[in-house]
């Protein structure tokens, strides 16, 4: 069973149907127990960095969600819930989960050669792959995925950078950290690349 | 760098996708969700639902179109045609579609677009345009070159289509989608001039929508034209051409597009 957590934020809806597509039993939750319990775990993210990170502390789920991490259950941040697992995020002034070193960082063009650039970054775009990873399986270099986001996650630790995009800068597009993922892009609106990918995810249930 | 985006539009009345001319004579085309799965797999970027049913009473129709389309395709779409609050905008991203886009009541009342935009993000608001040329030269229109029309091109605003885009966009619009009247069904190519002056006047995306017959029309569209995405409707619904042929002519001409299965 993958778990879903719901923290009141957007629609989880399209997650669930494409692991659905995909043969995977998944369950939308803010349960504890069935966190812990869970063979993985995805953190979606619709909104903003405070809200968020507010929502997932009211319902007491900052701690769990630190504890599955450190016990190396396969954990998918997707978006905002990529850019939620950072320190901080010039988003908001609220602290973030902590559990990767940097921040999440406005995009600003102004003054550059790219200020033409629209801010958000939204539409597809191409996966640069620096570090192979089962999650990649079978998805070509420069395969391109769906992005919406105005703010870019900047690890310190550039050795955890699975992809960069570029959109005026490279940036960390995904990391990962043993069972840990974070993608900016939504695998859920990606087409067959996204499907690929939740399905490699999927593939990786702790047993 | 982003890629242009190939989207194509599915005009929908009680349930079943139409098209017609100049938005007149309307031509049954086939079933919503079908075409969507269809078009999904053929490689569209995004898919754009504009709900032409007359009544409101009948809104439910297409939310159940949107929730049966979010569960079958994995590409963004967005949902238009007579939103004029933000409780049938929640109830339409709810059902599972990401965007939505607004027309009229963003003309009858334009701080809908600012709270449409605090509420759910600029994201997802699409402001529509319908433009036409003004032939009336003593016109006292702005710029003197296109006016916004409602309803189908019926109604006149008195409005100057680069003014209203651009007050859009201060309004937290987050794409425009602009629509030739003077082009829409006839197929002898997307107004370049139109879509070029408001792609310049603004600094969001806009999706070129109104006359594509060939595929030179779509390429001209994202250069000359200066558009991100090319609104197709007819052109595929009747099998003309296909969104393949288009992306693989596109990526043939040096244009950065997603062609995973061109």
């Amino acid at each position: 069973m993958i778990v879903i957590i719901d923290y009141g934020a957007g629609n989880l809806r399209s997650v669930q149907k494409a692991l659905e597509q995909l043969g995977y039993q998944s369950l939308i939750t803010r349960d504890k127990t069935e966190i812990r319990t869970a063979k993985a775990i995805i953190l979606p993210g619709v909104g903003s960095f405070d809200s968020a990170i507010k929502e997932l502390r009211q319902h007491g789920l900052e701690g769990i969600i630190q504890e599955v991490i450190a016990r190396k259950i396969p954990f998918l941040g997707i978006c905002l819930g990529y850019q939620l697992l950072f320190q901080t995020s010039e988003e908001g002034s609220e602290k973030g989960l902590g559990i990767i070193e940097g921040a999440a960082k406005r995009f600003n063009f102004t003054g550059t050669s790219f200020s033409n650039h629209q801010i958000p970054h939204m539409g597809w775009n191409r996966l640069l792959i620096k570090h192979k990873n089962p999650l990649l399986k079978d998805i070509p270099e420069g395969s391109m995925v769906y992005f919406a986001h105005s703010y870019y996650p900047d690890p310190k630790d550039k050795a955890i950078i699975m992809t960069e995009t570029d959109y005026g800068l490279n940036f960390a597009s995904s990391i990962a950290k043993d069972n840990l993922f974070g993608i900016q892009f939504h695998p859920e609106k990606s087409g067959e690349v996204g499907l690929k990918m939740l399905k490699n995810f999927g593939s990786m249930l702790s047993k | 760098m982003l890629a242009k985006r190939i989207i194509p539009c599915l005009d929908v009345t009680e349930g079943r996708v139409v098209k017609g001319t100049k938005f007149l004579n309307l031509k049954d085309a086939g079933d919503p969700v079908e075409l969507a799965e269809f078009y999904s797999k053929e490689g569209a970027d995004e898919l754009v639902f504009l709900d032409i049913t007359a009544s409101h009473e009948k809104r439910y129709i297409m939310i159940d179109v949107v929730m049966k389309t979010a569960d079958r395709i994995n590409i963004p779409f967005t949902v238009g045609g007579g939103i004029n609050d933000i409780e049938t905008i929640r109830e339409i991203l709810k059902a599972g579609a990401d965007k939505v886009s607004i027309n009229t009541a963003a003309i009858k009342r334009p701080e809908f677009i600012r709270e449409a935009a605090e509420k759910f993000g600029s994201q997802c608001i699409v402001v529509a345009i319908d433009a036409k040329k003004i032939k009336n030269q003593k016109s006292k229109i702005k710029n003197n070159e296109w006016e916004v029309y409602t309803h189908g091109g019926r109604n006149k605003t008195g409005l100057d289509a680069i003014e209203w885009a651009k007050k859009a966009e201060k309004l937290g619009a987050g794409e425009i989608l602009l629509t030739s009247m003077d082009r829409d069904g006839t197929q002898i190519g997307y107004d370049l001039e139109l879509t070029s002056a408001i792609a310049k006047a603004v600094n969001i995306p806009v999706i070129a929508s109104g006359g594509a017959g060939k595929l030179e029309h779509i390429y001209e569209a994202l250069t000359r034209g200066h558009a991100q995405a090319a609104l197709l409707a007819s052109l595929l619904h009747f099998k003309q051409m296909t969104v393949k042929q288009i992306k693989t002519d596109l990526v043939n001409k040096g244009v950065v597009i997603r062609c995973d299965v061109c």
